[in-house]
């Protein structure tokens, strides 16, 4: 049911399964034995038509090699809880994870900040003392502060790091009498940074807890709608919630819930009244859209709002699930939205033609955006993830072109020696990458926080993200970086 | 229903718009600020990050050292995007990438694997390790796991290894930074120390300063007297590198060989008299010739001051350019004085910053009417006090120790400022008050170049009083009515 409509192979002229390993190979020499044992199964040319993934995933960090992945709390607080605008998120522990975590990832949210959102850095700030004698107690106390100091907030969540779960404390407890005592969902989380091997448990941890603690605890008033449907896995980067909501309201959808860009905890709450669940980022929220299939029967469909190609197909995908009302909608907005799109394509593609482009990035977008570089005129020559599972790079391997080079939990030596040896026309990655590849005069784009623009999803994002990308590929400045003398 | 929190099902209702606009109101109240400031437990946007922040910048700031994070991968990562969003410059740095199992078993082949593997890819002449919470925690023997590492022979003898405990529930990056620091100059000066030599040089210490036109106008000035000296720590190169196409993982740093000697040198000065407690104690103790700490020279009188310190240590005259430059430093503040004249601010940051805004503001006549350090001291309050009972316009000034940006929102909410000085975290509470934020502190993430142009010494004096009044001019042009709009301002 998740099958997107399948590509022939795409090649790249000079690109094939030989000059690829032996790139690979050419890297992995720097290493040590164990070093080289370790990562070699994490790196691998594309195989498209063989629809499994080429590379391992979902190991160990191997120590001591510049990873650039995060931790199970950055999953938690960054990814999956902090975009819920309407409630309070406590980094339980130490100040540095969320003041780290801190209004970086550009989840934009409605409301008014302190009173009915809540951008904020909340923490029991960790004290010698609390790691002593345990911090259940603090807890205690400070939920109450949240309460009477933000008494608009309709829920809290109690993000635990680290150290919480190393010195045995119990904030499920806590949490459940504190629930009881506040009349206010506490929702515990247990997503210390040291747990699993990177963001992704994280986010699973998050995903059990909405499990646990808030799917079915709220009901919509109003009498469900045939069209009502839930958009999981949008977290409204630079407001890509506010470009895929409309869209999916024009085809004349009626969307509940957003999980969890610009979320509101209780409309996730009912979500389990919803029709159909769309996802976007299927490794952030996948075990959330199986539960709710298993548990409510709501089916899921996997889709892509990056581009026009992969827009009109999603749409009509997600169509398949409902009546010729819908179908006719779907049309009439594709068939709305397409000369202006081709007028974006008219625009840019004549100078981005056949320009290289590099990913490194996480979730979804290392395959979903490999056709909106393509809508462009650009190939993607490698591409991989910082946390991805199996699933995901099956998913990659029918994106990518033949034989490009794919790596998993890249270290910084390796993307570097895979622009060196690709030389990409444009490096999409994260901000620990950008200024590397700048100073190599590479042009660069982060492309987790669309490096302060956006939106990029749906038919409001694709001209700002074809802008984007010419204004970064094709910027005079890279002329300069060489001197004259 | 599944709901393990026992609460009854409800339906979903929208947050009412008139409990939000009541709300709204009630949160700039004196009472909300009560109520507020009798918090016990929770912590609201604080002004300070955790030790290992401070331990990589620190590390940073020597030749072809690489930090190396002791803990789980994630910690990394947070350093690593935090310095990059602020200088917009790579920051390289591994980790142990500590996960469950060590919990159980320690760290220690998460340690040997680590400096096995960025040895080799990394190539570094020195290791800088510091510690995240999980091996604080667990009990993790730094000492040990580092002479084992070196008995393995998984790093070469002539690679030396840093390493301190920057446990992340106690203190701030502030304290990061003087631990590490610390650990550095113990392990690069270790019998070094020769009877009777002396380099003739200045050791200088900046603190945990992170704009890097800071330390080239530290320089600037060292060269104007003609004093040679030793800049430690010195990230200027490591985070504004030329981009020439050519990628440098280590771009800067004071070198290794010099910092080694600066054991042997002829004075050794830290401005940073809060960010290098630790490691000031133990240079008087191990370091030949004078040892001297000065506040961080900003404004006029603690630029002065020196200034006259070089010149004593040195024994050179103060250069006649650089008295010519306090000279215009003094004329921009005199031609502008009427602009931030009684004008009121709210202050926050690092003490050693804070100390600095305090006294440039008293200078122009500006009232500092809120002064909050949310990892503050009983020391930095008296110091603060000091200086604001030796000026009139210090006398209505109230410190705020250990409180954070939420207190200080109902601070200038419920007692209204001009202006508010500090780093990017302050604009949203800058917004609700609808007055301007100078980001002269750390970390920017939301303007370019702010690091590269200095706030000490003259220099830094004339850019705070160019970005300050021009932009309470600008305000004034996009405030007045056709009426007052005039040419001249």
């Amino acid at each position: 049911m998740n099958e997107m409509v399948k590509p022939a192979p795409k090649k790249i002229p000079g690109i094939d399964r030989e000059t690829t390993q032996s790139m690979i190979d050419r890297t992995l020499e720097a290493y040590p034995e164990k070093g080289k044992k370790k990562r070699a199964p994490h790196l691998a040319p594309n195989n498209p038509e063989s629809e499994s993934a080429c590379v391992k995933s979902n190991r160990k960090t191997v120590p001591g090699v510049m990873s650039a992945r995060g931790c199970a709390f950055a999953g938690a607080k960054g990814v999956v809880w902090g975009p819920i605008a309407d409630m309070v998120h406590v980094s339980h522990g130490p100040v540095g994870c969320g003041w780290y975590s801190w209004g970086t990832r550009r989840n934009l949210v409605s409301g008014v900040n302190g009173v009915s959102s809540f951008s904020m850095h909340m923490t029991s700030d960790f004290q010698e003392k609390d790691i002593v004698y345990g911090g259940d107690k603090k807890l205690a106390v400070l939920l109450k502060e949240v309460k009477e100091l933000f008494p608009l907030t309709k829920a809290i969540s109690v993000l635990s790091e680290c150290p919480v779960g190393l010195i045995g404390d119990d904030i499920n407890a806590v949490a459940k009498n504190m629930s009881a005592e506040l009349d206010l969902p506490v929702i515990p989380c247990n997503c210390e940074g040291f747990r699993g091997v990177s963001q992704s448990l994280g986010h699973h941890l998050s995903n059990d807890s909405i499990r646990d603690y808030v799917i079915g605890t709220r009901e919509f008033p109003e009498p469900a709608g045939p069209y009502d449907i839930a958009l999981i896995g949008d977290y409204n980067i630079g407001g890509d919630v506010w470009s895929v909501k409309p869209m999916l309201e024009e085809c004349g959808f009626n969307v509940k819930a957003t999980w969890t860009g610009d979320g509101k905890i209780e409309e996730i709450a009912a979500t389990h009244m919803v029709k159909v669940n769309i996802i976007h980022c299927y490794r952030s929220m996948n075990y959330m859209a199986k539960v709710m299939e298993e548990k409510y029967g709501i089916p899921w469909v996997e889709l892509n709002f990056f581009g026009p190609t992969k827009i009109r197909q999603s749409l009509r995908k997600l169509a398949e699930y409902f009546d010729d009302h819908i179908k006719e909608n779907v049309e009439r907005v594709i068939a709305k939205y397409d000369p202006s799109m081709q007028a974006v394509i008219d625009e840019y593609r004549p100078r981005l033609e056949g320009k290289k482009v590099m990913l490194y990035v996480g979730g979804l977008r290392p395959r979903h955006t490999v056709s909106a570089y393509e809508d462009l005129g650009m190939v993607v020559v490698g591409s991989g993830y910082e946390f991805a599972h199996n699933d995901d790079y099956e998913r990659t391997a029918r994106e990518m072109p033949d034989a490009t080079v794919i790596y998993d939990d890249a270290s910084e030596h390796e993307l570097e020696k895979f622009a060196e040896e690709l030389k990409p026309d444009l490096v999409g990655s994260g901000i620990k990458e950008k200024y590397v590849f700048q100073k190599m005069g590479l042009p660069f784009r982060q492309m987790h926080s669309w490096d302060y623009s956006g939106p990029y999803h749906a038919y409001a994002g694709f001209p700002v993200f074809a802008r984007d990308i010419d204004l970064a590929v094709n910027s005079p400045t890279w002329k300069l970086v060489k001197a004259p003398f | 229903m599944p709901n393990e929190l026992g609460l009854a099902v409800k339906n979903v209702t929208p947050i009412d718009e008139q409990d939000v606009q009541r709300v709204r109101a009630w949160i700039d109240t004196a009472e909300y600020r009560e109520k507020n400031f009798a918090r016990q437990a929770l912590v609201v946007n604080p002004a300070h990050a955790c030790q290992p922040l401070g331990a990589e910048l620190v590390a940073h700031g020597f030749a072809e050292t690489l930090p190396y994070v002791h803990g789980a991968q994630g910690c990394a990562s947070y350093y690593r995007s935090t310095l990059t969003r602020h200088f917009r410059e790579p920051a390289a740095a591994v980790s142990s990438a500590m996960t469950e199992d060590g919990a159980v078993f320690g760290g220690q082949n998460n340690l040997h694997e680590g400096l096995e593997n960025a040895v080799a890819l990394y190539k570094p002449k020195m290791i800088a390790v510091f510690t995240s919470c999980m091996p604080e925690i667990i009990g993790d023997d730094l000492t040990a796991f580092i002479k084992n590492a070196r008995q393995k022979g998984l790093v070469p003898d002539d690679i030396p290894i840093a390493y301190a405990n920057t446990p992340s529930f106690n203190g701030s990056h502030v304290h990061g930074y003087d631990a590490m620091l610390l650990a550095i100059l113990q392990t690069i000066t270790e019998n070094r120390l020769i009877e009777g030599r002396c380099t003739g040089k200045l050791n200088f210490i900046a603190g945990f300063d992170a704009n890097t036109a800071n330390y080239r106008e530290y320089k600037r000035i060292f060269d104007e007297f003609g004093i040679s000296y030793t800049f430690l720590a010195d990230i200027s190169d490591t985070f504004d590198s030329p981009n020439d196409g050519h990628y440098r993982i280590y771009p800067g740093g004071t070198p290794l060989s010099e910092a080694a000697d600066s054991v042997n040198g002829k004075a050794t000065l830290s401005v940073g008299p809060f960010a290098t407690t630790k490691t000031f104690t133990w240079i008087k103790e191990n370091y030949a010739g004078a040892h001297n700490v000065l506040p961080m020279p900003m404004g006029i009188a603690k630029t002065d001051a020196f200034l006259m310190k070089l010149s004593e240590l040195f024994d050179k005259p103060v250069p006649p350019s650089l008295k010519a430059e306090r000279g215009r430093a003094v004329d921009a503040m005199t031609d502008a004085q009427q602009y931030m004249h009684g004008k009121k601010f709210a202050v926050y940051g690092d003490p050693d910053l804070i100390l600095g805004y305090v006294s440039f503001l008293l200078e122009m006549g500006a009232i500092p009417a809120h002064i909050l350090c949310s990892k503050g001291s009983k020391k930095l309050d008296r110091e603060l006090r000091a200086l604001l009972e030796a000026s009139p316009y210090g006398t209505n000034a109230k410190t705020y120790m250990n409180r954070d940006l939420w207190h200080l929102r109902s601070l200038v909410m419920t007692e209204p400022v001009d202006a508010v000085i500090g780093d990017t975290h302050g604009k949203f509470l800058a917004r609700d008050a609808k007055i301007p934020l100078f980001r002269f502190g750390f970390p920017v993430f939301d303007r370019v170049n702010m690091h590269r142009s200095p706030i000490i010494g003259y220099q830094g004096v004339i850019r705070m009083v160019t970005d300050i009044c021009n932009k309470f001019m600008d305000m004034a042009d996009e405030n007045s009515d056709d009426r007052h709009f005039e040419m001249m301002r």
